[in-house]
């Protein structure tokens, strides 16, 4: 029995040892500010985008709540203070212009793009994905622009949009995502570079995936890219978001923020495969993602459906929220996060029942390995105007090695006799009989657990679109490739 | 300094005379209380983690006084009687306000062995050995019960004595001015003993504000069996704070049940720690809210061992304009092996003004567990509403009776088959509106007479 033990601990080393493929650094020009924040950095940074007064009065706001107020420290992490001021607010990959096609892209960043996969290329014009790319804090290409306009489609960098859109982004930033929302928000509001827009016109269906795929590459700098998207009356999107980063020994910092207006009947589906770096074995280095996503679902029987699979970053602070306040709407929250070597992760969500007949469902599924801390936090909150609410939560982790830790935080505030809530949470490891009945049928331990937790996840991948579904469950499967016991 | 300030202030103005009151072992604490509460400045509020919804410090601001002159407040204690059990007779003991009063029951009928008695009858050593010692860190519950704390009472069964009888402890607020009253129970079984508990807390005086400060604590030494239940049959101008903490050795089975029928603002704090082999351990609550009501349940219970069974089960039924709160809390720590963990959190509201907040947590370090939590909010069954009116039931009288079934399976927890009639009896009079009026007088004076 013991030797079968340490067997099985060889093999969860093994499947949590997996390499991070990503982790090389790509020789790019790129234009950096000295490290540090002052009011001067913001207005550097307003400055060098060529921004318009109300968008520097709007950093300048945030960057003055910011500075009254102190870093968070109620997650469940093993946070070091971070020294904001080591951090550099603006790095870009030089370019004369912008490009104005792919002919013009540096061509270090296309082949970074190449490495990651990610179909920058016109020819992958059959990948049926139109691409946004953020390297460092600058959108480098968005790809299928034309086709989209012709429906009226708005997919651009952030700071595009603010050139050729200002009346729809003034109306909408920070709209959802307050600059007093916290503070990182508060921070991402002062400096934040870039990111993209995206604005559905009514009655529209996105004929194709949107995506965006941030990396980090430059060392020294932080990421604080922010995303606005806009669904108009009866219009649908699915949007993609991935991320890597470089293998470096410091901890970088990732403080990005997702809002999401979505109007009546109208229907938004954001994805995230996060992979940003996790540091290594030992726990040095690695991506602190500290993210402000929200979702407000403003029109009556509009549904907005989170997706996150979560792999990357040596901390995780996140909470995707959906605030239903129109009648009849609809959150979703769906979630794989796998935790291993040092990794932290703290996430979960908050659905804000705010109308009548609003629903909500919340399935999180955790997976911590080696000495990895993964918590679960989530709110549910139906509010004396929600009757009718109903909503469902589950949250499941597995524990691999007997080192890790998993947890669970919900929180549920009722204020309503006609809601249902229901939470239903179970913590276990893989149970001997499954891996039994695995090994018994001739298949090695190390598949089988495999085989198990891809089962046990499959509920959230399948909420992935195709193309993401496929690179999450490699994702997966790499990540836990070692650790499986 | 809010309502703290004032409690500070008598302890130190009135130091000698408690001093004077209490045994020595009790005023030992005193200096470490003092210590805490002054650094602490104020007692918990909703800005506190574990406090969101209920700030002792509101509910300990009123101008509370404290019965320093040990005055001699006169109380029928037969009138508190309602959760009296029969056909079985208890051993008895009652304490007004914060004072221990023995009953005829105890004198020559405690078997060899059992000791039932005021913590100042217990010798100072043994005392010493038992105050603060159980489960749990110093905090400001155990400080401000430290702090002013005069009686209490010691229930003490030695190695391998089972006893039989439960012991009942009646709590009885009394008296025309508001009253703060600091209560310890220490329950010390010792290895292989058997003991049931039956505690209740009566508010006779109704109108006159009333504050309890609590601290309980269950030693269950190896294989040792407690069962624990604490009735609250309060009025809406009764506050408690009270906390249990229990430590477990290996082989001990703790059984603690705690039901709110009427009350003001109640907080009840479980903090248990297992730390034996092959313990097991089970709690449950339930409370029932109407007018304004509010009832707070925090649980802590920690696997620090082996092979170790927990299963938790609070159930709430809010109507009017009640508030619940639940916050339950299991950890199993590194190293833990083979623990078995489950908490399960029902909630019904039965009106619009009526709100809950529940926060179930588990944080587990070891890979080795079976834990579940599950909670749910929601309203009474439509279905079985409509079939029950279907069949000539009023809709009233259904609702009460899903309301009663609903609480009994917290009910079906309790061990002692009498206790749980009683209990059974005790909510249908809370759900037909007649409890909380203190309507048993009579029934029981001859045995109390000397009380």
């Amino acid at each position: 029995m013991d030797k079968n033990k340490d067997n099985n601990n060889d093999i969860i080393d093994d499947v949590t040892g997996g390499d991070y493929k990503y982790g090389f650094v790509s020789n790019v020009a790129t234009e950096m500010i000295p490290p540090g924040l002052s009011e001067d950095v913001v207005r550097l940074i307003s400055q060098k985008k060529g921004e318009p007064e109300w968008l520097l009065d709007f950093r300048l706001k945030a960057f003055r709540y910011w500075m009254t107020l102190t870093p968070p420290k109620w997650g469940h992490l093993d946070m070091p203070d971070i020294d904001f001021q080591a951090i550099s607010y603006y790095a870009a990959p030089v370019k004369k212009k912008g490009p104005e096609s792919l002919d013009e892209v540096d061509p270090e960043v296309l082949k970074t793009f190449d490495r990651l996969g990610i179909p920058l290329q016109e020819q992958k014009l059959l990948s049926g994905m139109a691409v946004d790319a953020v390297m460092d804090s600058t959108s480098v290409k968005t790809t299928h622009r034309e086709a989209l306009a012709e429906k009226g489609i708005i997919f651009c960098s952030i700071s595009e949009a603010v050139k050729d859109y200002p009346d729809l982004v003034k109306k909408y930033l920070g709209s959802v995502v307050s600059y007093k929302d916290n503070f990182y928000a508060a921070l991402n509001s002062a400096v934040f570079s870039d990111g993209s827009f995206v604005y559905i016109p009514k009655g529209v269906r996105c004929p194709m995936e949107l995506s965006t795929y941030f990396r980090i590459n430059a060392s020294g700098t932080g990421q604080f890219e922010r995303t606005l998207i806009v669904a108009d009356d009866d219009s649908y999107v699915s949007y993609l978001e991935g991320c890597t980063a470089p293998q470096r020994d410091e901890n970088q910092l990732h403080a990005a923020i997702v809002e999401i207006v979505v109007e009546e009947r109208a229907e938004v589906k954001y994805s995230t495969v996060q992979n940003w770096y996790a540091g290594d074995a030992e726990g040095r280095g690695g991506v602190y993602n500290l993210v402000t996503k929200r979702g407000l679902c403003r029109g009556d029987y509009s549904k907005l459906s989170w997706t996150q699979v979560e792999t990357g970053s040596a901390i995780t602070w996140k909470y995707p929220s959906c605030v239903l306040a129109g009648r009849g709407s609809t959150g979703e929250f769906y979630s794989v996060a796998v935790t291993r070597n040092h990794q932290q992760a703290d996430t979960g969500t908050k659905m804000i029942h705010l109308a009548p007949d609003t629903r909500s469902t919340i399935v999180s599924k955790g997976i911590s390995a080696g000495h990895s801390e993964n918590s679960y936090r989530g709110l549910v909150k139906v509010t004396p105007a929600a009757s009718g609410a109903r909503n469902h939560t589950q949250c499941d982790s597995l524990l691999l090695g007997s080192n890790c830790g998993a947890h669970t935080f919900p929180y549920v505030d009722v204020m309503n006799d006609t809601a249902v809530v229901e939470h239903e949470a179970t913590t276990s490891r893989i149970s001997e009989d499954q891996l039994f009945y695995c090994n018994q049928r001739g298949i090695p331990t190390e598949e089988a657990v495999g085989l198990i937790v891809n089962g046990y996840a499959r509920e959230v991948m399948g909420k992935l679109p195709m193309e993401f579904a496929v690179e999450a469950q490699r994702l997966l499967a790499i990540t836990l490739e070692g650790s499986v016991g | 300094m809010g309502a703290l300030k004032q409690y500070i202030d008598l302890a130190r103005e009135h130091r000698s005379t408690l001093d004077g009151n209490a045994p020595a072992a009790l005023n030992e604490g005193r200096e470490r209380a003092l210590a805490f509460l002054d650094e602490a400045r104020r007692l918990p509020d909703g800005s506190d983690e574990g406090y969101e919804k209920t700030s002792v410090e509101e509910m300990f601001k009123p101008d509370f006084g404290v019965n320093v002159n040990r005055v001699n407040i006169p109380v029928n204690v037969a009138r508190s009687f309602r959760c009296d059990v029969p056909n079985i007779t208890t051993l008895l003991a009652v304490v007004v306000n914060d004072r221990f009063v023995a009953t005829s029951t105890l004198q020559g009928n405690l078997p060899e062995g059992v000791r039932v008695c005021s913590l100042r009858d217990v010798p100072r050593e043994e005392l010493e050995g038992y105050l603060g010692r159980s489960a749990g860190g110093y905090d400001a519950a155990m400080a401000l019960n430290s702090l002013l704390l005069q009686d209490g009472v010691f229930i003490g069964v030695d190695k391998g004595v089972k006893l039989h009888k439960p012991v009942q402890i009646v709590n009885i607020f009394s008296g025309g001015v508001p009253l703060l009253a600091p209560r310890r129970v220490i329950v010390a079984a010792g290895e292989g003993a058997e003991v049931s508990i039956l505690k209740c807390d009566h508010t006779q005086t109704p109108g006159v504000k009333f504050a309890s400060s609590e601290i309980v604590e269950i030693f269950a030494g190896e294989d040792a069996r407690v069962e624990w239940c604490d009735l609250e049959e309060s009025t809406p101008d009764t506050v408690r704070w009270c906390q249990l903490r229990c430590c477990q050795q290996r082989g001990s089975r703790v059984n603690i049940c705690g039901a709110t029928l009427t009350n003001g603002v109640t907080r009840n704090e479980y903090l248990i720690e297992v730390e034996g082999d092959g313990c097991e351990t089970l709690l449950s609550g339930m409370a029932i809210g109407s007018g304004r009501q509010h009832i707070d349940n925090s649980s802590f219970i920690c696997h620090s061992a082996d092979h170790g069974h927990s299963d938790q089960l609070f159930k709430y039924v809010l109507d009017e304009n009640a508030s619940g709160a639940f916050e339950g809390l299991i950890e199993v720590a590194h190293g833990a092996r083979h623990n078995e963990a489950y908490q399960s959190n029902r909630n019904l509201l039965a009106s619009g003004g009526a709100r809950m907040h529940t926060r179930p947590q588990l944080l587990i370090y070891n890979d080795d567990v079976k834990c579940s939590h599950g909670a749910t909010t929601g309203q009474l069954d439509e279905a079985a509403l409509f079939y029950m009116r279907s069949r000539g039931i009023p809709v009233d009288e259904a609702r009460k009776m899903l309301m009663q079934a609903f609480m009994v399976d917290v009910v079906s927890k309790i061990n002692l088959e009498t206790l749980r009639d009683r209990l059974r009896y005790l909510l249908e009079l809370r759900f037909a509106g007649g409890c909380g009026d203190v309507s048993c007088q009579g029934c029981h004076e001859n045995m109390f007479n000397d009380a």
